[in-house]
């Protein structure tokens, strides 16, 4: 039998680790929503995220907030470079096009870090490593707890940016109607790479918020592959749908974890995401979609 | 310059063009057919390397470079083929059974693969394949009673008649002749209603549809003759490597595949077997020049992912129609010297394609 205590402690760590999927997928979701492209390099994104923040923190000694602000505004600015001078360039080549690129654009950012960082995990201090939140008798790890907060801040940020400011409506405007957005003087092109710089903060998010759980190594970005589990959960184009998908990932992994023998933890959030496209391929929070001729 | 007049349909979909064709492929038959007495052990095999992988490049290039969908898997199908060739050959089936047992059973697992996924669009093909990868990959692991695990699988040598197929070079001509086969089947393939419903689906799938094809029908055939052809491929892998290691199927496998068809120039056959070799060279050139190159890059870990990724990268950005595409243009430039135009081969201006309706 497991005990109570055993099985929220499950669903917190799930919690906390299906946050960070739900967060990279966040960052597909963002970009699918308003080019159609998929970024498939989003996991690595978060890897060099990650690597700026520890260059920042452990070698420049800067404090932890100001060294993890400091390190999204440059993963952001990045992202930004990474839409204008490459992606825009593939604009109407057909989508296997843009997987591949950016397939080839992740492998070449696994190499730069490998050079620049060297191939071992190093890890940073932060506010929450190593000590524990006593929440009623429940003992909880601060640094899962940071990560669950961190998402559930960054999507009441995403929320009020995407509703209340004017740059944000421009970005709804350009996801739903490219041509008409144009037509009402929005730049769209600066637009989308705003976009691509979102979701290449967001994924620096990811990678600071982690980086107290697991170590930063080169090889973190093939956890993008489990975000696809979130985002195919959560439709490929809801945001909320994102968070909670990589949520139900995280914590089915957990259990799976606890209970299938070593090796097979790895490969659940892959059957989740088979068994998602062969029920309900459309997702659980699926838009009604057409087709353009 | 050669002008052809085609004056009867069956013109249109001859295999060879003209006699210039002919005499050029006989010639190429010839001389791939008197290698191995040439050209010694070492090269052998890397040919027939470059064999294996075309032909899993060709089944690759039915399904990227003429259906327009991409599956990152095709590592899992190379396995399955490889495993199912050498555990049923371990159980004493003849080779010439198990060879087309290997790509059936492969291309049924496409197809059950497939089948459920190419009803969304291809973005989630190419998502589904890659979970599959590495399930697959996970499979072999495990299952140690039939893959034998991480301790690896010796694969029984095969037998043609009473002859075994031993040394690069048997393995080379049963790789060619299978490699001819793969071409033959694929060049009618898209000469046939078939491939033309194949090529209407890359370019629209809706104006495909309304003109009566059944999408789901013909990707899902598609697929699942890809993934056989890349099973052949696999069950020939086996007897290259001779020892399987459940390692060896991973994503940078697939990656490298879909490098083939990419590197090679999406839709053209030619294009799969120049993409192969360019997938099987690399890693010998990088290991020529290794020890020469400045500041100690050739010692780096990871260099070989990273100039894939390189290459795919300045493929897709500068030039599309990959190694064939630059052949058809050095072509161009001779025939025509000197009047080759700056907008001869100008591609056409793109506008985003949306596939939503709102």
């Amino acid at each position: 039998m497991i005990d109570a205590a055993r099985i929220l402690q499950l669903v917190v760590n799930g919690a906390a680790s299906g946050c960070i999927y739900g967060l990279i997928a966040l960052g597909f979701v963002l970009i699918y929503k308003a080019t159609e492209m998929v970024n498939f390099a989003q996991g690595d994104v978060m890897m060099l995220g990650g690597f700026v923040a520890f260059s920042l923190i452990a070698n420049f000694h800067l404090p932890y907030w100001v060294g993890g602000i400091l390190a999204i505004v440059i993963t952001a600015a990045f992202g930004y470079a990474l839409d204008a001078f490459i992606l825009r360039r593939v604009i109407g080549q057909p989508q296997f096009a843009v997987v591949m690129l950016t397939l080839g654009l992740g492998f070449i950012f696994r190499a730069a870090a490998g050079i620049t960082w060297g191939y071992d995990s190093v890890g940073f201090n932060t506010p929450f490593t190593n000590k524990t939140a006593n929440i009623g008798g429940l003992v909880l790890g601060q640094d899962n707890l940071s990560i669950i907060v961190g998402t559930v801040l960054l999507c009441g940020i995403l929320y009020l940016f995407f509703s209340k400011t004017r740059v944000g409506v421009a970005m709804q405007a350009a996801s739903q109607n490219q041509l008409a957005a144009y037509y009402m003087g929005i730049p769209v092109r600066t637009i989308f790479s705003l976009i691509w710089a979102i979701s290449a903060g967001v994924a620096c998010l990811a990678g600071i918020l982690l980086s107290p759980v697991s170590m930063i190594d080169v090889n973190m970005g093939f956890l993008g592959i489990k975000a696809f589990a979130a985002a195919v959960i959560g439709g490929f184009g809801s945001i909320p749908g994102s968070v909670i998908g990589g949520v139900i990932v995280g914590i089915v992994e957990q259990f799976a974890g606890y209970k299938l023998p070593a090796g097979f933890q790895e490969v659940t959030s892959n059957v989740v995401l088979l068994l998602m496209l062969f029920i309900r391929p459309q997702g659980l929070f699926a838009e009604r979609m057409g087709k353009r001729v | 310059m050669r002008y052809l007049f085609r004056t009867q349909y069956q013109q249109d979909i001859a295999l060879f063009r003209h006699n210039g064709d002919r005499f050029w492929y006989g010639l190429l038959t010839v001389l791939v057919l008197i290698a191995p007495a040439i050209l010694g052990e070492f090269y052998i095999g890397e040919l027939c390397a470059v064999y294996i992988f075309a032909i899993a490049g060709v089944g690759l290039m039915l399904l990227v470079g003429y259906t327009g969908l991409i599956s990152l898997g095709h590592a899992a199908f190379l396995g399955i083929g490889a495993y199912a060739n050498a555990v049923l050959l371990a159980q004493g089936v003849p080779f010439l059974i198990t060879l087309p047992l290997a790509g059936l059973f492969t291309a049924l697992c496409g197809a059950a693969i497939g089948r459920p996924t190419l009803r969304m669009s291809g973005l989630y093909l190419a998502i589904a394949t890659l979970a599959f990868g590495s399930i697959v990959g996970t499979v072999f692991q495990k299952w140690t009673a039939v893959t034998g695990g991480f301790d690896g699988f010796a694969v029984p040598t095969p037998t043609i008649f009473g002859i075994a197929i031993e040394g690069a070079t048997g393995i080379y001509y049963v790789s060619l002749a299978v490699l001819a086969f793969v071409l033959w089947v694929s060049a009618n393939l898209l000469r046939s209603p078939t491939g033309r419903a194949m090529v209407a689906i890359r370019d629209s799938e809706v104006s495909a549809q309304s003109m009566g094809i059944h999408l789901a029908r013909y990707k899902t055939l598609v697929f699942a003759v890809s993934a056989g052809m890349t099973g052949l491929a696999g069950a020939l892998f086996a007897h290259y490597v001779r020892y399987l290691a459940p390692d060896a199927f991973d994503v940078l496998l697939s990656v490298q595949f879909v490098t083939i068809v990419f590197v090679g120039g999406l839709g053209s056959l030619r294009g799969a077997i120049l993409g192969a070799m360019f997938v099987r060279l690399l890693p010998q050139f990088i290991a020529v020049v290794r020890d020469d190159l400045p500041f100690g890059i050739g010692r780096l870990p990871g260099l070989e992912p990273s100039l894939f990724g390189l290459v795919l990268v300045l493929v897709i950005l500068f030039q599309p129609g990959g190694l064939n595409g630059m052949w058809l243009k050095t072509k161009q430039w001779f025939q025509a010297f000197p009047f080759k135009r700056q907008t001869s081969f100008r591609r056409q201006k793109s506008y985003a394609k949306s596939e939503r309706l709102r």
